[in-house]
Protein backbone atom coordinates (compact mmCIF):
# COMPACT_ATOMS: atom_id res chain seq x y z
CA UNK A 1 0.00 0.00 0.00
CA UNK A 2 1.49 3.06 -0.71
CA UNK A 3 2.12 5.03 2.49
CA UNK A 4 1.95 8.62 1.07
CA UNK A 5 2.60 10.89 -1.45
CA UNK A 6 5.76 12.40 -2.36
CA UNK A 7 6.15 16.06 -4.16
CA UNK A 8 7.39 14.25 -7.32
CA UNK A 9 4.33 12.10 -8.14
CA UNK A 10 2.61 15.18 -7.27
CA UNK A 11 4.59 16.90 -9.97
CA UNK A 12 3.33 13.74 -11.80
CA UNK A 13 -0.24 13.76 -11.71
CA UNK A 14 -0.38 17.37 -12.17
CA UNK A 15 0.97 17.26 -15.73
CA UNK A 16 -1.19 14.03 -16.08
CA UNK A 17 -3.89 16.36 -15.53
CA UNK A 18 -2.98 19.43 -17.43
CA UNK A 19 -2.77 21.70 -14.43
CA UNK A 20 0.26 23.92 -14.23
CA UNK A 21 0.65 24.28 -10.62
CA UNK A 22 2.95 26.78 -8.70
CA UNK A 23 5.89 25.48 -6.01
CA UNK A 24 3.43 26.27 -3.19
CA UNK A 25 0.35 24.66 -4.45
CA UNK A 26 2.49 21.12 -4.96
CA UNK A 27 3.56 21.79 -1.05
CA UNK A 28 -0.04 22.34 -0.21
CA UNK A 29 -1.71 19.65 -1.89
CA UNK A 30 1.27 17.01 -1.27
CA UNK A 31 0.05 17.64 2.48
CA UNK A 32 -3.79 17.27 1.89
CA UNK A 33 -3.54 14.85 -0.54
CA UNK A 34 -1.09 12.74 2.21
CA UNK A 35 -3.83 13.77 4.76
CA UNK A 36 -6.61 12.30 2.55
CA UNK A 37 -5.40 9.32 1.14
CA UNK A 38 -4.17 8.23 4.92
CA UNK A 39 -8.45 8.68 5.98
CA UNK A 40 -9.27 6.43 2.69
CA UNK A 41 -6.96 3.93 4.02
CA UNK A 42 -9.59 2.77 6.08
CA UNK A 43 -11.11 0.92 3.14
CA UNK A 44 -8.09 -1.50 2.88
CA UNK A 45 -9.62 -3.43 6.03
CA UNK A 46 -13.25 -4.19 4.24
CA UNK A 47 -13.47 -7.58 2.40
CA UNK A 48 -14.58 -6.81 -0.62
CA UNK A 49 -13.19 -10.62 -2.13
CA UNK A 50 -16.00 -11.26 -4.79
CA UNK A 51 -17.79 -8.15 -4.44
CA UNK A 52 -18.66 -6.44 -7.55
CA UNK A 53 -18.00 -2.80 -8.57
CA UNK A 54 -20.59 -0.83 -9.08
CA UNK A 55 -19.99 2.28 -11.53
CA UNK A 56 -23.43 3.95 -11.07
CA UNK A 57 -26.86 3.12 -10.13
CA UNK A 58 -29.04 3.09 -13.03
CA UNK A 59 -31.27 0.67 -13.24
CA UNK A 60 -30.34 -1.10 -16.39
CA UNK A 61 -28.06 1.16 -17.30
CA UNK A 62 -28.65 3.97 -19.57
CA UNK A 63 -30.85 3.84 -22.40
CA UNK A 64 -30.18 3.14 -26.11
CA UNK A 65 -31.49 5.44 -29.05
CA UNK A 66 -31.26 5.08 -32.51
CA UNK A 67 -27.91 6.40 -34.25
CA UNK A 68 -30.10 8.58 -36.20
CA UNK A 69 -28.64 12.09 -37.38
CA UNK A 70 -30.51 14.70 -35.17
CA UNK A 71 -29.86 18.94 -35.60
CA UNK A 72 -27.95 20.17 -33.04
CA UNK A 73 -25.97 23.08 -32.44
CA UNK A 74 -25.79 26.13 -35.57
CA UNK A 75 -21.81 26.74 -35.79
CA UNK A 76 -22.12 30.26 -34.83
CA UNK A 77 -23.91 28.91 -31.62
CA UNK A 78 -21.12 26.63 -31.31
CA UNK A 79 -18.40 28.72 -31.72
CA UNK A 80 -20.37 31.91 -29.56
CA UNK A 81 -18.08 31.12 -26.70
CA UNK A 82 -15.00 30.26 -27.59
CA UNK A 83 -12.11 32.49 -27.02
CA UNK A 84 -10.91 32.08 -30.53
CA UNK A 85 -12.50 31.48 -33.28
CA UNK A 86 -12.56 31.84 -37.32
CA UNK A 87 -16.22 32.56 -38.28
CA UNK A 88 -17.24 31.52 -41.93
CA UNK A 89 -14.19 31.72 -43.70
CA UNK A 90 -13.21 30.90 -46.78
CA UNK A 91 -12.05 27.74 -45.17
CA UNK A 92 -15.08 27.37 -43.13
CA UNK A 93 -15.76 27.86 -39.27
CA UNK A 94 -13.91 26.91 -36.31
CA UNK A 95 -12.21 27.21 -33.18
CA UNK A 96 -8.41 28.17 -33.21
CA UNK A 97 -5.62 26.83 -30.69
CA UNK A 98 -2.26 27.80 -29.83
CA UNK A 99 0.41 26.11 -32.58
CA UNK A 100 0.01 21.69 -31.90
CA UNK A 101 3.60 20.82 -33.49
CA UNK A 102 6.53 22.67 -32.48
CA UNK B 1 -51.08 48.21 -2.79
CA UNK B 2 -50.47 44.66 -0.91
CA UNK B 3 -48.05 44.29 1.62
CA UNK B 4 -45.62 41.05 0.32
CA UNK B 5 -46.15 38.24 2.05
CA UNK B 6 -42.63 36.96 2.55
CA UNK B 7 -44.03 33.22 3.73
CA UNK B 8 -46.05 32.67 0.44
CA UNK B 9 -45.37 29.33 -0.55
CA UNK B 10 -45.62 28.25 -4.60
CA UNK B 11 -48.66 26.62 -4.00
CA UNK B 12 -50.30 30.26 -2.51
CA UNK B 13 -48.45 32.28 -4.97
CA UNK B 14 -49.65 30.21 -8.13
CA UNK B 15 -52.88 29.94 -6.78
CA UNK B 16 -53.47 33.73 -6.65
CA UNK B 17 -52.13 34.29 -10.34
CA UNK B 18 -54.52 31.58 -11.18
CA UNK B 19 -57.55 33.26 -9.84
CA UNK B 20 -56.69 36.85 -10.98
CA UNK B 21 -56.13 37.79 -7.13
CA UNK B 22 -52.54 39.04 -8.13
CA UNK B 23 -50.68 39.25 -11.73
CA UNK B 24 -47.43 37.56 -12.28
CA UNK B 25 -45.87 40.80 -12.84
CA UNK B 26 -46.68 41.89 -8.93
CA UNK B 27 -45.48 38.96 -7.42
CA UNK B 28 -42.29 39.36 -9.92
CA UNK B 29 -41.93 42.79 -8.60
CA UNK B 30 -42.00 42.17 -5.24
CA UNK B 31 -39.43 39.61 -5.52
CA UNK B 32 -37.14 41.18 -7.35
CA UNK B 33 -37.53 44.22 -4.63
CA UNK B 34 -36.51 41.84 -2.08
CA UNK B 35 -33.53 40.63 -3.12
CA UNK B 36 -32.43 44.11 -3.99
CA UNK B 37 -33.11 44.70 -0.83
CA UNK B 38 -31.76 41.54 1.19
CA UNK B 39 -29.16 40.67 -1.22
CA UNK B 40 -26.46 42.83 -0.67
CA UNK B 41 -25.74 41.32 2.64
CA UNK B 42 -26.27 37.47 1.66
CA UNK B 43 -24.90 37.30 -1.94
CA UNK B 44 -27.31 34.22 -2.78
CA UNK B 45 -27.11 34.99 -6.44
CA UNK B 46 -24.42 35.97 -9.17
CA UNK B 47 -27.13 37.37 -11.73
CA UNK B 48 -30.43 38.61 -11.72
CA UNK B 49 -32.09 38.58 -14.30
CA UNK B 50 -34.95 41.09 -13.84
CA UNK B 51 -36.13 42.24 -17.07
CA UNK B 52 -36.18 38.91 -18.58
CA UNK B 53 -38.03 38.01 -15.77
CA UNK B 54 -40.62 40.98 -16.11
CA UNK B 55 -40.82 40.45 -19.37
CA UNK B 56 -41.87 36.66 -18.91
CA UNK B 57 -44.45 37.22 -16.07
CA UNK B 58 -45.61 40.24 -18.41
CA UNK B 59 -46.42 37.09 -21.30
CA UNK B 60 -47.99 34.92 -18.32
CA UNK B 61 -50.31 37.80 -17.48
CA UNK B 62 -51.41 38.61 -21.19
CA UNK B 63 -51.55 35.05 -21.94
CA UNK B 64 -53.85 34.49 -18.90
CA UNK B 65 -56.37 31.38 -20.53
CA UNK B 66 -53.18 29.61 -21.67
CA UNK B 67 -51.61 29.29 -18.20
CA UNK B 68 -54.62 28.96 -15.94
CA UNK B 69 -53.70 25.06 -14.81
CA UNK B 70 -50.00 25.39 -14.87
CA UNK B 71 -48.70 23.91 -11.81
CA UNK B 72 -45.93 26.94 -11.01
CA UNK B 73 -47.69 29.99 -12.80
CA UNK B 74 -45.84 32.72 -12.12
CA UNK B 75 -43.84 31.22 -9.57
CA UNK B 76 -40.61 32.79 -9.18
CA UNK B 77 -37.60 30.86 -8.98
CA UNK B 78 -34.05 30.65 -8.75
CA UNK B 79 -31.35 28.34 -10.25
CA UNK B 80 -28.02 27.26 -9.44
CA UNK B 81 -25.42 28.46 -11.69
CA UNK B 82 -24.05 25.41 -12.72
CA UNK B 83 -27.61 24.78 -14.61
CA UNK B 84 -27.69 26.02 -18.20
CA UNK B 85 -30.18 28.98 -18.64
CA UNK B 86 -30.35 29.63 -22.68
CA UNK B 87 -28.74 33.19 -22.81
CA UNK B 88 -28.27 33.96 -19.33
CA UNK B 89 -24.64 33.66 -18.10
CA UNK B 90 -23.98 30.35 -16.50
CA UNK B 91 -20.51 30.22 -14.33
CA UNK B 92 -20.71 27.16 -11.87
CA UNK B 93 -18.92 30.00 -9.69
CA UNK B 94 -15.76 29.43 -11.30
CA UNK B 95 -13.58 31.86 -13.23
CA UNK B 96 -13.00 29.42 -16.49
CA UNK B 97 -16.29 29.76 -16.87
CA UNK B 98 -16.99 33.13 -15.74
CA UNK B 99 -18.22 34.55 -19.47
CA UNK B 100 -20.25 31.41 -20.75
CA UNK B 101 -23.42 31.83 -22.23
CA UNK B 102 -25.23 28.55 -22.83
CA UNK B 103 -26.96 28.10 -26.12
CA UNK B 104 -29.35 26.02 -24.55
CA UNK B 105 -31.53 25.18 -21.37
CA UNK B 106 -31.35 22.51 -18.88
CA UNK B 107 -34.07 20.20 -19.42
CA UNK B 108 -34.90 20.68 -15.53
CA UNK B 109 -34.53 24.59 -16.47
CA UNK B 110 -36.95 24.41 -19.69
CA UNK B 111 -39.78 22.15 -17.35
CA UNK B 112 -39.79 24.55 -15.19
CA UNK B 113 -41.06 27.29 -17.50
CA UNK B 114 -43.65 25.44 -19.50
CA UNK B 115 -44.73 25.32 -16.23
CA UNK B 116 -45.53 28.74 -15.78
CA UNK B 117 -42.21 29.25 -13.80
CA UNK B 118 -40.15 32.82 -13.98
CA UNK B 119 -36.50 32.77 -13.64
CA UNK B 120 -35.09 35.87 -11.74
CA UNK B 121 -31.55 34.44 -11.21
CA UNK B 122 -28.43 32.40 -11.09
CA UNK B 123 -27.54 31.26 -7.61
CA UNK B 124 -24.27 31.01 -5.68
CA UNK B 125 -22.60 27.68 -5.30
CA UNK B 126 -19.29 25.68 -4.35
CA UNK B 127 -17.22 26.01 -7.40
CA UNK B 128 -18.52 23.24 -10.26
CA UNK B 129 -20.67 22.27 -6.95
CA UNK B 130 -17.38 20.99 -4.94
CA UNK B 131 -17.78 21.88 -1.43
CA UNK B 132 -20.07 22.14 1.79
CA UNK B 133 -20.05 26.50 2.44
CA UNK B 134 -20.81 27.97 -0.78
CA UNK B 135 -16.74 29.38 0.60
CA UNK B 136 -15.30 27.81 -2.68
CA UNK B 137 -16.91 30.01 -5.20
CA UNK B 138 -15.10 32.34 -7.20
CA UNK B 139 -17.02 35.07 -6.74
CA UNK B 140 -17.16 35.17 -3.01
CA UNK B 141 -19.20 33.21 -0.20
CA UNK B 142 -22.80 33.39 0.61
CA UNK B 143 -23.99 34.06 3.55
CA UNK B 144 -26.50 32.24 5.94
CA UNK B 145 -29.83 34.77 6.31
CA UNK B 146 -29.82 33.07 9.99
CA UNK B 147 -26.55 34.08 10.73
CA UNK B 148 -24.53 37.02 8.25
CA UNK B 149 -21.47 35.19 9.63
CA UNK B 150 -21.99 31.49 8.91
CA UNK B 151 -22.23 29.62 6.06
CA UNK B 152 -25.52 28.62 4.36
CA UNK B 153 -23.81 25.15 3.84
CA UNK B 154 -23.46 24.29 0.19
CA UNK B 155 -22.57 23.54 -2.50
CA UNK B 156 -26.37 24.96 -3.50
CA UNK B 157 -25.79 27.66 -0.59
CA UNK B 158 -26.61 30.34 -2.61
CA UNK B 159 -30.01 28.59 -3.40
CA UNK B 160 -30.79 27.93 -0.05
CA UNK B 161 -30.01 31.10 1.54
CA UNK B 162 -32.62 32.55 -1.34
CA UNK B 163 -35.59 30.37 -0.57
CA UNK B 164 -35.14 30.34 3.12
CA UNK B 165 -34.35 34.11 2.95
CA UNK B 166 -37.83 34.32 0.96
CA UNK B 167 -36.51 35.63 -2.24
CA UNK B 168 -38.02 33.04 -3.88
CA UNK B 169 -40.72 30.13 -2.88
CA UNK B 170 -38.25 27.69 -5.24
CA UNK B 171 -34.53 27.50 -6.06
CA UNK B 172 -33.15 24.42 -8.04
CA UNK B 173 -29.66 23.18 -6.67
CA UNK B 174 -28.01 19.90 -7.27
CA UNK B 175 -26.87 17.31 -5.03
CA UNK B 176 -24.17 14.90 -6.00
CA UNK B 177 -22.96 14.15 -2.03
CA UNK B 178 -25.45 16.49 -0.25
CA UNK B 179 -25.26 19.21 -2.17
CA UNK B 180 -29.19 19.86 -1.93
CA UNK B 181 -30.08 18.81 1.83
CA UNK B 182 -27.50 20.04 3.40
CA UNK B 183 -27.57 23.44 2.70
CA UNK B 184 -31.85 23.32 3.00
CA UNK B 185 -30.78 22.10 6.75
CA UNK B 186 -28.33 24.54 7.60
CA UNK B 187 -30.62 27.34 6.28
CA UNK B 188 -33.96 26.02 7.93
CA UNK B 189 -35.48 24.57 4.76
CA UNK B 190 -36.55 21.79 2.60
CA UNK B 191 -34.43 20.04 0.16
CA UNK B 192 -34.71 17.00 -1.82
CA UNK B 193 -32.64 15.08 -3.61
CA UNK B 194 -34.36 12.55 -5.94
CA UNK B 195 -33.51 9.20 -6.65
CA UNK B 196 -30.79 8.90 -9.32
CA UNK B 197 -32.30 9.17 -12.47
CA UNK B 198 -35.22 10.86 -12.01
CA UNK B 199 -34.43 13.99 -12.92
CA UNK B 200 -33.08 14.66 -16.36
CA UNK B 201 -28.90 15.97 -15.61
CA UNK B 202 -29.38 16.96 -19.21
CA UNK B 203 -27.85 21.10 -19.27
CA UNK B 204 -26.08 20.45 -15.48
CA UNK B 205 -22.46 21.17 -15.55
CA UNK B 206 -21.30 17.89 -15.23
CA UNK B 207 -18.96 17.38 -11.63
CA UNK B 208 -19.72 13.36 -11.02
CA UNK B 209 -22.25 11.82 -13.12
CA UNK B 210 -22.62 8.41 -11.46
CA UNK B 211 -23.55 10.62 -8.22
CA UNK B 212 -25.18 14.18 -9.17
CA UNK B 213 -28.78 14.72 -9.48
CA UNK B 214 -30.93 18.20 -9.37
CA UNK B 215 -33.81 18.41 -6.83
CA UNK B 216 -35.94 21.13 -5.36
CA UNK B 217 -35.60 23.80 -2.52
CA UNK B 218 -38.43 25.28 -0.90
CA UNK B 219 -40.16 26.46 2.27
CA UNK B 220 -42.66 23.05 2.87
CA UNK B 221 -42.78 19.98 1.61
CA UNK B 222 -45.96 20.23 -0.36
CA UNK B 223 -44.06 22.30 -2.35
CA UNK B 224 -40.77 20.45 -3.24
CA UNK B 225 -44.15 17.63 -4.30
CA UNK B 226 -45.34 20.14 -6.45
CA UNK B 227 -41.76 21.26 -8.05
CA UNK B 228 -40.85 17.42 -8.55
CA UNK B 229 -43.79 16.66 -10.25
CA UNK B 230 -43.24 19.02 -12.61
CA UNK B 231 -39.39 18.31 -12.85
CA UNK B 232 -39.25 14.67 -13.31
CA UNK B 233 -39.04 12.21 -16.05
CA UNK B 234 -37.58 10.79 -18.58
CA UNK B 235 -35.65 12.70 -21.00
CA UNK B 236 -33.95 11.72 -24.78
CA UNK B 237 -31.34 14.38 -24.15
CA UNK B 238 -29.89 12.15 -20.95
CA UNK B 239 -29.74 8.16 -21.33
CA UNK B 240 -29.67 7.78 -17.63
CA UNK B 241 -32.85 9.67 -17.09
CA UNK B 242 -35.26 6.53 -15.70
CA UNK B 243 -38.08 5.99 -17.78
CA UNK B 244 -40.41 4.84 -14.57
CA UNK B 245 -43.99 6.42 -14.40
CA UNK B 246 -43.94 10.09 -12.97
CA UNK B 247 -46.69 10.27 -10.23
CA UNK B 248 -48.58 13.61 -8.67
CA UNK B 249 -46.48 13.36 -5.57
CA UNK B 250 -48.61 15.74 -3.75
CA UNK B 251 -51.35 12.89 -3.53
CA UNK B 252 -48.92 10.90 -1.37
CA UNK B 253 -49.20 13.82 1.34
CA UNK B 254 -51.59 12.54 3.30
CA UNK B 255 -51.23 13.16 6.56
CA UNK B 256 -51.44 9.68 7.44
CA UNK B 257 -48.05 7.40 8.39
CA UNK B 258 -49.86 5.17 10.67
CA UNK B 259 -47.94 1.83 10.39
CA UNK B 260 -45.05 3.10 8.63
CA UNK B 261 -41.39 1.75 9.53
CA UNK B 262 -38.69 4.31 9.67
CA UNK B 263 -34.60 3.17 10.29
CA UNK B 264 -32.80 4.71 12.66
CA UNK B 265 -29.39 3.39 12.37
CA UNK B 266 -28.43 3.82 15.91
CA UNK B 267 -25.22 1.94 15.42
CA UNK B 268 -23.88 4.79 12.90
CA UNK B 269 -24.77 7.39 14.98
CA UNK B 270 -22.80 6.60 17.72
CA UNK B 271 -19.75 5.08 15.79
CA UNK B 272 -19.67 7.46 12.55
CA UNK B 273 -16.03 9.18 11.69
CA UNK B 274 -16.71 11.99 14.37
CA UNK B 275 -17.07 9.36 16.83
CA UNK B 276 -19.82 9.62 19.80
CA UNK B 277 -18.81 12.72 19.92
CA UNK B 278 -19.49 13.61 16.37
CA UNK B 279 -23.18 15.00 16.53
CA UNK B 280 -23.84 18.48 18.12
CA UNK B 281 -25.44 17.95 21.50
CA UNK B 282 -28.47 19.95 20.07
CA UNK B 283 -28.65 18.24 16.72
CA UNK B 284 -28.85 14.90 18.44
CA UNK B 285 -31.41 16.26 20.80
CA UNK B 286 -33.44 17.94 17.96
CA UNK B 287 -33.23 14.25 16.08
CA UNK B 288 -34.63 12.48 18.76
CA UNK B 289 -37.29 14.74 19.52
CA UNK B 290 -38.21 14.37 15.78
CA UNK B 291 -38.42 10.83 15.76
CA UNK B 292 -40.54 10.98 18.79
CA UNK B 293 -42.55 13.13 16.86
CA UNK B 294 -43.18 10.22 14.45
CA UNK B 295 -43.89 7.77 16.84
CA UNK B 296 -46.29 9.95 18.14
CA UNK B 297 -48.11 10.15 14.59
CA UNK B 298 -48.29 6.25 14.97
CA UNK B 299 -45.47 5.47 12.63
CA UNK B 300 -43.08 2.28 14.00
CA UNK B 301 -39.79 3.14 14.86
CA UNK B 302 -36.92 0.19 14.01
CA UNK B 303 -32.94 0.32 14.90
CA UNK B 304 -31.35 -0.71 11.37
CA UNK B 305 -27.30 -1.57 11.13
CA UNK B 306 -26.15 0.10 7.89
CA UNK B 307 -22.46 -1.89 8.80
CA UNK B 308 -20.70 -0.09 5.82
CA UNK B 309 -22.02 3.29 5.99
CA UNK B 310 -19.41 4.82 8.00
CA UNK B 311 -16.89 4.39 5.29
CA UNK B 312 -19.34 6.37 2.60
CA UNK B 313 -17.15 9.85 2.73
CA UNK B 314 -14.48 7.57 2.19
CA UNK B 315 -15.69 5.82 -1.22
CA UNK B 316 -17.14 9.04 -1.86
CA UNK B 317 -14.30 11.13 -2.19
CA UNK B 318 -12.45 8.65 -4.78
CA UNK B 319 -15.30 8.20 -7.02
CA UNK B 320 -16.72 11.72 -7.03
CA UNK B 321 -13.02 13.06 -7.31
CA UNK B 322 -12.16 10.43 -10.18
CA UNK B 323 -15.28 11.21 -12.23
CA UNK B 324 -14.72 14.72 -11.78
CA UNK B 325 -11.04 14.45 -12.69
CA UNK B 326 -12.49 13.08 -16.23
CA UNK B 327 -15.73 15.25 -16.42
CA UNK B 328 -13.84 18.72 -15.78
CA UNK B 329 -11.14 17.94 -18.19
CA UNK B 330 -13.37 19.69 -21.14
CA UNK B 331 -12.03 22.68 -19.92
CA UNK B 332 -9.27 23.37 -21.65
CA UNK B 333 -9.55 27.20 -23.31
CA UNK B 334 -10.51 26.19 -26.68
CA UNK B 335 -14.53 25.59 -26.96
CA UNK B 336 -15.13 28.39 -23.85
CA UNK B 337 -14.48 29.86 -21.14
CA UNK B 338 -11.41 31.42 -19.63
CA UNK B 339 -8.04 31.16 -22.08
CA UNK B 340 -4.87 31.68 -19.76
CA UNK B 341 -2.56 34.55 -22.23
CA UNK B 342 0.09 32.83 -24.53
CA UNK B 343 2.57 34.17 -26.63
CA UNK B 344 2.21 33.02 -30.42
CA UNK B 345 5.81 32.26 -31.23
CA UNK B 346 6.82 30.10 -28.01
CA UNK B 347 3.84 28.86 -26.83
CA UNK B 348 2.43 25.52 -28.05
CA UNK B 349 -1.61 24.07 -27.43
CA UNK B 350 -0.43 21.75 -23.92
CA UNK B 351 0.90 24.51 -22.15
CA UNK B 352 -1.90 27.09 -22.67
CA UNK B 353 -4.18 24.17 -21.78
CA UNK B 354 -2.17 23.86 -18.52
CA UNK B 355 -2.47 27.74 -17.85
CA UNK B 356 -5.87 28.06 -18.16
CA UNK B 357 -6.85 25.44 -15.98
CA UNK B 358 -3.99 26.93 -13.53
CA UNK B 359 -5.31 30.35 -13.68
CA UNK B 360 -9.10 29.33 -14.05
CA UNK B 361 -9.83 26.71 -11.57
CA UNK B 362 -9.47 27.59 -7.51
CA UNK B 363 -7.82 25.40 -5.06
CA UNK B 364 -10.77 22.68 -4.28
CA UNK B 365 -11.07 21.73 -8.12
CA UNK B 366 -7.82 21.46 -8.10
CA UNK B 367 -7.39 19.29 -5.68
CA UNK B 368 -10.09 17.25 -6.30
CA UNK B 369 -8.75 17.05 -10.04
CA UNK B 370 -5.41 16.14 -8.20
CA UNK B 371 -6.74 13.29 -6.31
CA UNK B 372 -8.82 11.80 -8.93
CA UNK B 373 -6.33 11.61 -11.07
CA UNK B 374 -3.94 9.92 -8.95
CA UNK B 375 -6.37 7.12 -7.84
CA UNK B 376 -7.43 6.75 -11.25
CA UNK B 377 -3.89 6.56 -12.60
CA UNK B 378 -1.79 3.42 -13.26
CA UNK B 379 -0.62 1.50 -9.92
CA UNK B 380 -3.37 3.06 -7.37
CA UNK B 381 -6.34 2.55 -9.36
CA UNK B 382 -7.30 -1.27 -7.65
CA UNK B 383 -6.09 0.13 -4.59
CA UNK B 384 -8.58 2.94 -4.56
CA UNK B 385 -10.82 3.24 -7.15
CA UNK B 386 -12.19 -0.04 -7.93
CA UNK B 387 -11.89 -1.07 -4.16
CA UNK B 388 -14.20 2.21 -3.47
CA UNK B 389 -16.31 0.85 -6.38
CA UNK B 390 -16.66 -2.68 -4.46
CA UNK B 391 -17.28 -1.03 -1.07
CA UNK B 392 -20.18 1.49 -2.71
CA UNK B 393 -21.83 -2.06 -3.01
CA UNK B 394 -21.79 -2.87 -0.26
CA UNK B 395 -23.12 0.54 1.07
CA UNK B 396 -25.58 -0.31 -1.37
CA UNK B 397 -26.58 -3.45 -0.01
CA UNK B 398 -26.88 -2.07 3.79
CA UNK B 399 -29.49 0.17 2.49
CA UNK B 400 -31.15 -2.45 0.78
CA UNK B 401 -31.47 -5.02 3.45
CA UNK B 402 -32.65 -2.24 5.51
CA UNK B 403 -35.52 -1.49 2.84
CA UNK B 404 -36.80 -5.14 3.59
CA UNK B 405 -37.99 -4.08 7.17
CA UNK B 406 -37.67 -0.30 6.94
CA UNK B 407 -39.95 2.41 4.40
CA UNK B 408 -37.22 5.42 5.24
CA UNK B 409 -34.10 6.03 7.04
CA UNK B 410 -33.79 8.66 9.56
CA UNK B 411 -30.84 10.75 9.87
CA UNK B 412 -29.84 14.58 11.29
CA UNK B 413 -28.82 15.68 8.05
CA UNK B 414 -25.92 17.67 8.87
CA UNK B 415 -23.92 16.41 12.27
CA UNK B 416 -23.77 20.67 13.09
CA UNK B 417 -25.53 23.74 12.43
CA UNK B 418 -23.91 26.34 10.32
CA UNK B 419 -20.25 26.65 10.78
CA UNK B 420 -18.85 30.33 10.86
CA UNK B 421 -17.04 31.72 7.64
CA UNK B 422 -13.70 30.47 7.22
CA UNK B 423 -13.64 27.88 10.19
CA UNK B 424 -13.24 24.59 7.80
CA UNK B 425 -11.55 26.35 4.84
CA UNK B 426 -7.62 25.16 5.84
CA UNK B 427 -8.81 21.67 6.58
CA UNK B 428 -10.46 20.11 4.00
CA UNK B 429 -10.78 16.38 4.88
CA UNK B 430 -12.61 17.83 8.18
CA UNK B 431 -15.09 19.82 5.28
CA UNK B 432 -15.02 16.54 3.71
CA UNK B 433 -16.57 14.54 7.19
CA UNK B 434 -19.50 16.73 7.41
CA UNK B 435 -21.14 14.75 4.68
CA UNK B 436 -21.24 11.67 6.71
CA UNK B 437 -24.85 11.37 6.55
CA UNK B 438 -25.68 12.46 3.24
CA UNK B 439 -22.77 10.79 0.95
CA UNK B 440 -24.48 7.29 1.21
CA UNK B 441 -27.88 8.16 -0.83
CA UNK B 442 -25.92 9.16 -3.83
CA UNK B 443 -23.61 6.27 -3.48
CA UNK B 444 -26.69 4.31 -3.65
CA UNK B 445 -28.82 6.43 -6.17
CA UNK B 446 -31.55 6.62 -3.38
CA UNK B 447 -34.10 9.93 -2.87
CA UNK B 448 -33.83 11.54 0.53
CA UNK B 449 -35.29 14.85 1.94
CA UNK B 450 -34.30 17.44 4.46
CA UNK B 451 -36.57 18.65 6.55
CA UNK B 452 -36.20 21.36 9.10
CA UNK B 453 -36.57 19.80 12.56
CA UNK B 454 -35.89 22.40 14.93
CA UNK B 455 -33.31 25.40 16.16
CA UNK B 456 -30.29 25.30 18.48
CA UNK B 457 -30.73 27.63 21.23
CA UNK B 458 -28.50 30.41 19.29
CA UNK B 459 -31.16 30.49 16.92
CA UNK B 460 -29.73 28.14 14.02
CA UNK B 461 -32.11 25.64 12.03
CA UNK B 462 -31.16 22.08 12.17
CA UNK B 463 -32.33 19.57 9.64
CA UNK B 464 -33.50 16.14 9.69
CA UNK B 465 -33.05 14.11 6.91
CA UNK B 466 -35.51 10.65 5.75
CA UNK B 467 -33.73 8.30 2.99
CA UNK B 468 -35.79 6.16 0.73
CA UNK B 469 -36.24 3.32 -1.66
CA UNK B 470 -35.24 4.00 -5.05
CA UNK B 471 -38.22 5.99 -7.11
CA UNK B 472 -40.37 6.15 -3.86
CA UNK B 473 -39.85 9.85 -2.85
CA UNK B 474 -43.50 9.63 -1.89
CA UNK B 475 -42.57 7.48 1.38
CA UNK B 476 -40.16 10.25 2.36
CA UNK B 477 -42.04 12.92 1.06
CA UNK B 478 -45.24 11.69 3.23
CA UNK B 479 -43.09 11.31 6.70
CA UNK B 480 -41.25 14.34 5.59
CA UNK B 481 -45.15 16.27 5.34
CA UNK B 482 -46.66 15.02 8.60
CA UNK B 483 -43.68 15.65 10.31
CA UNK B 484 -43.77 19.38 8.92
CA UNK B 485 -47.88 19.42 9.65
CA UNK B 486 -47.21 19.15 13.69
CA UNK B 487 -44.46 21.37 13.91
CA UNK B 488 -44.15 23.70 11.28
CA UNK B 489 -40.63 24.90 11.98
CA UNK B 490 -40.56 26.58 8.11
CA UNK B 491 -43.16 29.30 9.39
CA UNK B 492 -40.28 31.04 11.84
CA UNK B 493 -38.54 33.56 9.57
CA UNK B 494 -35.16 34.50 9.45
CA UNK B 495 -33.73 37.79 10.96
CA UNK B 496 -32.49 38.79 7.44
CA UNK B 497 -35.87 38.85 6.11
Amino acid sequence: MPAGVTRAQVEAIAALAQLDLDPSEVELFTRQLCDILAYVDELQQIDTSGVPPTSHVAPGGASDRPDEVRPSLDPPDALANAPDAARETPLGSFFKVPRVIG
Amino acid sequence: MTTPAPSATIRELRDSVRSGARSAVEICREALARVRASDPALHAFHTVTADRALARAADLDRDRDRWRDAPLTGVPVAIKDNLCTRGVRTTAASKILETFVPPYDATAVARLERAGAVVIGKTNCDEFAMGSSTENSAFGPTRNPWALDRTPGGSSGGSAAAVAARLAPLALGSDTGGSIRQPAALCGIVGLKPTYGRVSRYGLLAFASSLDQIGPLTLTVHDAAIALNVIAGADPADATSAPEPVLDYTTALTGDIRGARIGVPSRLLENGPGGPDGIDREVAGAFRTALDAFASRGATLVDVDLPHARHAVAVYYLVATAEASSNLARYDGVRYGFRAPFDRHDDALGSMYARTRAGGFGPEVKRRIMLGTYVLSAGYYEAYYLKAQQVRTLIARDYERAFERVDAVAMPTSPTPAFPIGERVADPLQMYLADVFTVSANLGGLPAVSVPCGFTAGGLPIGLQLVGRRFDESAVLRLADAYERDTNWWKREPAHV
